[in-house]
């Protein structure tokens, strides 16, 4: 259907939407982040607190750190045509993997970083593999790799485990000036990915594999190869975030990725940040704004004191109302 | 420069190309034409390695090439232009240009380099009004055409086929196609055009081959010959006679009719269904046959015009005022591939709401002739003959008065299309209207009462039982 009926009556608004989210997926994350910032020093004035204060903004980098960097890998499978829904406990397993093998001495930190890193890849091969060689639907593929880990861990742990010695900490809790190095982390990561997508190759085939995977392949571009790197990308990057908690923790624990609930709240920062679910279309600037959309959504709850049920409404309520604006804007083209 | 020799193929055993040579100088414009059906597509493809032939060869300035991969045919310099455009519409023209093959600068893709590429490319088309880094979905199709046509050329392509490549164009932008073949040709680019419209042919080609039910009828220079001429060489073979007797009583009371319908797709259509009559409709790939069906259907309704029984603005609305649509693509459209037959041949009576029919589901399947008449077999298992009969099984559960079919017999293979015509007419003599869209010309001259054209959207003009193929033909494809 190349030719689109014509609409007779853009609904009003349907203009406004058009051109704040023309060509840019990302913008009308940021227009919402704007508002939200102005509805949440509103709150803060009127509650007494400092919306715009050190320790606000310091409390919001922290709590995105995490979920930014799964968020970030997520946004690579996605864009790619994927999904991952093993991250919550792939999460839970390096943060133990890392407290496992440091076990409280400095000595060992490397070998534990390394360890972590290279346990996350191979669950990134594992997800890549099953999804293009299988051919099972990475919904299903990623969700058996998460029942096939949370299986391991059950068997082994009850509770937290291992040790972080002092100085592997400091990637937690220090600041340079008013930034956490978590926040600094998170920062890294998404930048890697951003010149990832718009300045290599790598990142255009994966643009060009959820866009159209049969366009890709009659172009000469290894689309099974692609989804693969995608997996092993977006795993390590829940293995970066498995350190980061390992260091605030202390210790690795079991349930520390599905208590952040990371698996669904990094899809839902990607698809707020505008990155279309069927891939193709989107990038890390939006999913930046959609985790910093939810940061700056959860401080404001904290300060109203919003009960965590009315939150998770709120939430889902935001989360469905701006995918029916996207579809919108999309339509009325 | 290129010279393909006694290429053949076969799917499943029906075999649609056989002994077919085919020549083509540097700088020319080659037009490949024939009915749909005659293996055009197929003998393309085999050129862009999309598929592999069984036998044959293929010459490039003299040198055996064998493409297992469209990639390869790339490399080779084959380039293809698809009706359906192979271009991602979320991503710039620059980087569909160079699509798998981006330049890199020190490990990152030289965004500069590609975009200066993209905008000489651009130029040397004469194209000025986009540039390389708009997005594609932004532009018309013709402008995508551009971008393809600047894609074959990045790739050095230096044979370019054109698969019916005005079919999508409005007519002011068939000028622009002709401006860019004649640029292409200017470099030594041979070009293959495939195309229906014979205007274009004449207007554009320097030879014709005219290929027929899978063979190669001729080859000739495009001066020596003239429409008339070439619809001839094009259909020239004798009516089959495997059709069923028309019905002997004049057609009946109108059961549907339409005055001025018109949609984005369609304009000014007038027409009558009476019952016991089949009407045919004619017209070439993209003259509006399937929408006129989906219009009459409430699918992609009429949204001008009069229309007796009321103007269906919905598929709900159409069935409920007895009009049943027998789609195109029975896959996609008109069954449940792995649901049972029973489930299937029940789909639109459970759907409304209708009561379910009394003599029972066995019953219908034998009506329909469906050989073995399994209720619980999945639909997917059965050949397309009996898989049509299952969609004509879905409609007369609810008896509709008037039924449109869109290709009714497409895939099927001879014998179960004769039984769907023997149905089809059984139908007609009681006393249902009947549409039926064909692009096999002898079906539709065997089995119509009468026979509309469809052109651009129109009503080209109507014509009595027992016209000539030649008459349908030039009445389609006329200017």
């Amino acid at each position: 259907m190349t030719q689109q009926l014509k609409l007779g009556r853009v609904p009003a608004g349907g203009a406004l939407l058009r051109r704040i989210s023309a060509d840019r997926p990302a913008r009308p994350v940021y227009v919402a982040l704007a508002l939200l910032v102005v509805l949440g020093w509103l709150v803060f004035a009127l509650d007494g607190g400092t919306f715009l204060g050190q320790e606000n903004i310091v409390g919001i980098q922290q709590r995105s750190a995490a979920l930014g960097i799964v968020a970030v890998g997520q946004t690579l499978v996605i864009l790619a045509g994927s999904l991952d829904l093993s991250v919550a406990y792939l999460i839970s397993l390096t943060s133990l993997v890392t407290a496992e093998i440091m076990a409280g001495a400095d000595a060992n930190v490397p070998a534990a970083v390394a360890a972590a890193l290279a346990v996350s890849a191979l669950i990134g091969l594992a997800n890549g593999l099953i999804v293009t060689r299988l051919r099972v639907h990475a919904f299903i593929a990623t969700l058996g790799v998460a029942l096939v880990v949370r299986g391991a861990l059950d068997a082994r742990y009850d509770g937290p485990a291992g040790s972080v010695p002092e100085s592997f900490q400091h990637l937690g809790y220090d600041r340079i000036g008013p930034l956490p190095v978590s926040a600094l982390l998170w920062a890294a990561v998404a930048a890697c990915a951003w010149l990832l997508l718009s300045r290599t190759r790598l990142g255009y085939r994966i643009y060009a594999v959820g866009g159209d995977a049969e366009v890709a392949r009659l172009s000469g571009v290894r689309t099974e190869r692609v989804v693969v790197v995608a997996h092993v990308l977006c795993s390590v990057c829940a293995g970066i975030a498995g350190l980061l908690l390992a260091s605030r923790l202390g210790a690795g624990a079991p349930t520390v990725g599905t208590d952040g609930g990371y698996d669904l709240e990094s899809i839902a920062a990607v698809v707020l940040g505008g990155t279309a679910l069927a891939g193709g279309r989107g990038g890390v600037a939006g999913t930046v704004g959609g985790v910093l959309l939810l940061a700056v959504l959860d401080s404001i709850f904290n300060q109203l004191e919003v009960n965590s049920f009315a939150k998770d409404v709120v939430r889902g309520v935001i989360l469905v109302a701006a995918l029916a604006i996207y579809a919108r804007g999309r339509r009325t083209r | 420069m290129l010279r393909m020799t006694g290429i053949g193929k076969s799917f499943l055993g029906v075999r649609v190309l056989g002994g077919v040579d085919l020549e083509v100088s540097a700088g020319e414009v080659h037009a490949v034409v024939g009915e749909n059906g005659a293996g055009k597509s197929t003998l393309m493809k085999i050129l862009a390695g999309v598929h592999a032939p069984d036998e044959g060869t293929i010459e490039i300035d003299g040198r055996s090439v064998a493409f297992g991969h469209p990639v390869e045919a790339q490399r080779a310099g084959v380039a293809i232009i698809y009706q359906e455009l192979t271009l991602l519409p979320e991503r710039t023209v620059a980087e569909n240009v160079f699509l798998g093959r981006e330049p890199v600068r020190r490990g990152l893709v030289d965004r500069a380099a590609m975009e200066t590429a993209t905008g000489e490319l651009l130029k040397s088309l004469g194209e000025e009004s986009f540039g390389p880094r708009d997005l594609v979905r932004r532009l018309s199709v013709a402008r995508q055409q551009v971008v393809e046509i600047a894609k074959a050329l990045s790739l050095n392509a230096r044979i370019v086929v054109m698969d019916e490549p005005t079919a999508p164009l409005a007519d002011h932008e068939v000028e622009l196609l002709y401006t860019l073949v004649r640029r292409l040709t200017a470099r030594g680019i041979a070009v293959l055009y495939v195309s229906h419209r014979l205007r274009e042919i004449f207007d554009l080609a320097d030879r014709i081959t005219v290929l027929k039910d899978g063979a190669r009828v001729t080859t000739t220079e495009a001066s020596s010959l003239d429409t008339a001429g070439l619809v001839r060489l094009m259909v020239g073979r004798e009516l089959d006679s495997y059709y069923p007797p028309r019905a002997a009583d004049p057609p009946g009371e109108v059961l549907l009719s339409v005055r001025g319908g018109g949609n984005a797709r369609l304009r000014d259509i007038d027409l009558d269904l009476r019952a016991g009559e089949i009407v045919g409709v004619a017209g070439l790939q993209g003259s509006g046959r399937t929408e006129l069906a989906k219009a009459l259907f409430g699918a992609e309704p009429f949204t001008t015009g009069e229309m007796t029984p009321r103007r269906p603005r919905s598929v709900r609305e159409a069935i409920a005022a007895g009009i049943g649509l027998v789609t195109e693509d029975r896959k996609a459209e008109g069954l449940l591939l792995n649901q049972r037959v029973r489930d299937n041949a029940l789909l639109v009576a459970r759907a409304t709401g209708a009561p379910q029919p009394r003599t029972g589901v066995e019953r219908l399947l034998e009506r329909v002739r469906l050989s073995p008449p399994r209720p619980a077999q999945e639909v997917r298992l059965l050949s397309g003959g009996n898989q049509q009969k299952v969609v004509l099984a879905k409609w007369m559960t609810v008896a509709p008065r008037v039924l449109l079919f869109d290709e009714p017999t497409r895939g099927v293979d001879v014998g179960a299309k004769a039984a769907i015509h023997d149905l089809m007419r059984e139908l007609s003599q009681d006393g249902m209207a009947i549409l039926m869209i064909s692009s096999e010309l002898p079906e539709l001259i065997g089995m119509s009462d009468r026979i509309v054209v469809l052109r651009d959207g129109r009503l080209a003009g109507e014509l009595p039982a027992g016209s000539t193929e030649e008459a349908v033909m030039s009445l389609a494809a006329a200017s």
